[in-house]
């Protein structure tokens, strides 16, 4: 392909000549390339719509879902395009989320958790990437077995840990506050921590070592060359860390639902919503009324929408930030 | 004494010190936590107002999940089945997509970018929240009744699974897979949005000097894909496949999840829950560790 350019530019002679004489100067190859050429593209190009269009079908079905009034639920004509326009959808699931204090206890919760865990991470796989130290291999084999252990296995354990917490002789009941949860994101054993390590040190791994040594020559202590050299050198995989850590955050429910019980989070609301609006719509009718499954759908629908829609804004704002600096870290084992 | 520890040892203490909340974390949260839950795996727990204490009783609570409950055994093994057959899908399916998306197109960016809009879509509450609440389920089944083989695939899925003999020898079992892998590959491309970014990221570090060179010895594209870009992100497929499998084994919506889920806060049966996520958590270790030995002796290791 890139041949062909050249000699055009060179030679621009060559393009007077039509198509078909070129074909038949070149016994009918170019004829045979060019369709090939575009039955790929075309064959690419229904594939990756159908793909993309699978994925995106359900986000377009529930925005359609949400602005529907509720008679257009029960037409069967109306799958897409709502034809009585309403807002109400919105209002409700927003009263029943109590979608202010949710998204802001979310926000906070996923940003104090993200920022202490990524701050932890990083100073962890940079120790692990510079520092030779006996038993190194062991603990990093320990950060592999943290990646592949699922919380899970110790949910119990872990819950009953926190139910009955021994401090000074004292028993305490720490569930329901945020202190556990905070003591593990300290210890790099919150979501996925195992994971953010393993990144980071694949990074500072790449990461030149001079700069580091004339840091050393000039008199800065470790913990200063870290700070001061590596920390806004290593700027792109803290970003695409923490931002991987505030979306897991946000949409988690099991470390939530295990610690945070008491705080009100987008992702512990949204299970319950539907059983909400049940109780909402009796209370609104008075009596037993029992809630029709194509409304409370569409309520569970505009639910999931608020609660994705920062998560969708950030991802279209840092876009290359996601992607990109995963790339750059060279994933292998 | 100081004198005698020298630069080397410094350093060390430094890299101790720099690890130290990961050793602390993984003493306090990790190991403690693990051992208590295999202790409590192995006895019976009672709960007071004092606090809880466990009552050793050998195997009791192993022999019930394997013995004597009654859905256990085959829920583990379906689960295993299918976190196989859906591991290799992703697998597969990643692969493809990352081939695709490495390509030069117009609109790439906004395909990739909805390719990656997976990670955040598919992440934790989310999935399972519409399968997970009973009334959608009752929903999903009228629907389901109501518009009986009307579809092509779900035709040909009739003719194929129902016939006992199969055709051309191929068993039916093994229609049955495809077609459950047909059936579910919404869930397989929401699965594999960080997958997806490793083959990419891997695919671009191939060297396209290689290609030429192929092509210039005569190298076909359906060649130089089996003989160059196959061998080449093939260390990746090893750690594709135990993030997938690991994300598989985590996932909520997990039927061996649930169980161990509400009988731990349903039913408080701490020590029966223990041991099944012990059972569950062993044998997918043994899986993950097998087939990782099996993928390492096959993958080409190029550095």
């Amino acid at each position: 392909m890139t041949k062909n350019k050249k000699v055009n530019k060179s030679a621009p002679a060559v393009e007077t000549r039509s198509f078909w004489e070129r074909n038949e100067a070149s016994n009918g190859i170019l004829l045979n390339e060019t369709i090939k050429k575009y039955a790929i593209s075309i064959f690419r190009g229904i594939l990756l719509f159908g793909m993309c269009f699978m994925i995106i079908q359900p986000i377009l079905n529930k925005i359609a879902l949400s602005f529907m009034a509720e008679r257009d639920l029960y037409d069967t004509t109306i799958i897409l395009v709502p034809k009585h326009f309403s807002m109400s959808n919105w209002k409700i699931a927003m009263g029943l989320l109590n979608y202010k204090t949710t998204l802001f206890n979310t926000l906070w919760v996923s940003i104090l958790v993200s920022v202490i865990e990524v701050a932890m991470c990083s100073v962890v796989g940079y120790g692990f990437s510079r520092f030779q130290f006996p038993f190194k291999r062991f603990w990093f084999f320990c950060v592999i077995l943290v990646i592949v252990i699922p919380p899970q296995t110790i949910s119990t354990s872990l819950f009953l840990h926190f139910r009955y917490f021994k401090l000074f002789g004292a028993t305490l009941n720490l569930r329901g506050s945020m202190l556990p949860y905070i003591m593990m994101c300290l210890g790099c054993m919150g979501l996925k921590n195992g994971l953010y390590i393993f990144m980071i040190r694949q990074f500072f791994m790449g990461f030149p070592f001079e700069l580091e040594e004339a840091a050393y020559v000039d008199g800065c202590g470790p913990l200063k060359t870290f700070v001061r050299i590596m920390v806004p050198g290593a700027k792109p995989i803290i970003t695409s860390c923490f931002l991987f850590s505030f979306v897991w955050q946000w949409t988690d429910s099991f470390y939530s639902n295990l610690f945070l019980g008491k705080i009100q989070l987008l992702s512990i609301q949204l299970t319950g919503i539907v059983d909400k609006f049940g109780i909402y719509l009796s209370k609104l009718n008075g009596g037993s009324v029992i809630a029709p499954i194509a409304y409370s759908n569409a309520i569970l629908s505009t639910g999931m929408l608020l609660a994705i829609l920062p998560l969708i804004i950030l991802y279209i704002f840092c876009q290359r930030l996601f992607v990109e600096s995963l790339a750059s870290t060279g994933v292998k084992m | 004494m100081k004198k005698k520890v020298g630069l080397m040892g410094r350093r060390a203490v430094y890299g101790y010190l720099f690890i130290l909340p990961f050793i602390l974390g993984f003493v306090f949260f990790m190991i403690k936590p693990l051992g208590q839950s295999l202790h409590m795996a192995m006895s019976e727990v009672v709960i007071s107002n004092q606090g809880f204490q466990l009552n050793w009783n050998n195997f009791d609570n192993f022999k019930k999940a394997l013995l004597v409950d009654a859905e256990f055994n085959r829920m583990l093994v379906e689960a295993i089945g299918q976190m196989v057959l859906r591991s290799l899908a992703t697998i597969v399916f990643s692969f493809f997509v990352a081939l695709l998306l490495n390509q030069k197109f117009k609109g790439r960016t906004l395909a990739r970018s909805i390719f990656f809009l997976a990670v955040i879509l598919s992440s934790g509450v989310l999935v399972g929240l519409e399968s997970s609440n009973s009334l959608m389920a009752q929903l999903k089944d009228m629907i389901e009744e109501s518009g009986n083989a009307n579809s092509i695939t779900e035709v040909l899925e009739q003719i194929l699974v129902s016939d006992a003999s199969g055709v051309n020898g191929i068993s039916s079992k093994a229609f049955k897979a495809v077609f459950e892998i047909i059936d579910s590959i919404y869930d397989v491309a929401m699965a594999s949005g960080i997958q997806i970014i490793i083959f990419l990221s891997g695919l671009q570090n191939i060297s396209p000097s290689m290609y030429e060179a192929a092509q210039m010895e005569g190298c076909t594209a359906w060649e130089s894909l089996w003989k160059i870009t196959v061998p080449m992100v093939s260390p990746l497929m090893l750690v594709c496949w135990i993030y997938t499998i690991v994300d598989f084994f985590m996932k909520s919506d997990n039927k061996i999840m649930d169980k161990i889920n509400t009988q731990m806060t349903e039913m408080l049966n701490y020590g029966f829950s223990s041991a099944m996520a012990w059972i569950y958590f062993i044998v997918c270790m043994a899986l993950i560790g097998l087939s990782s030995l099996l993928i390492s002796k096959v993958v080409y290791n190029y550095d």
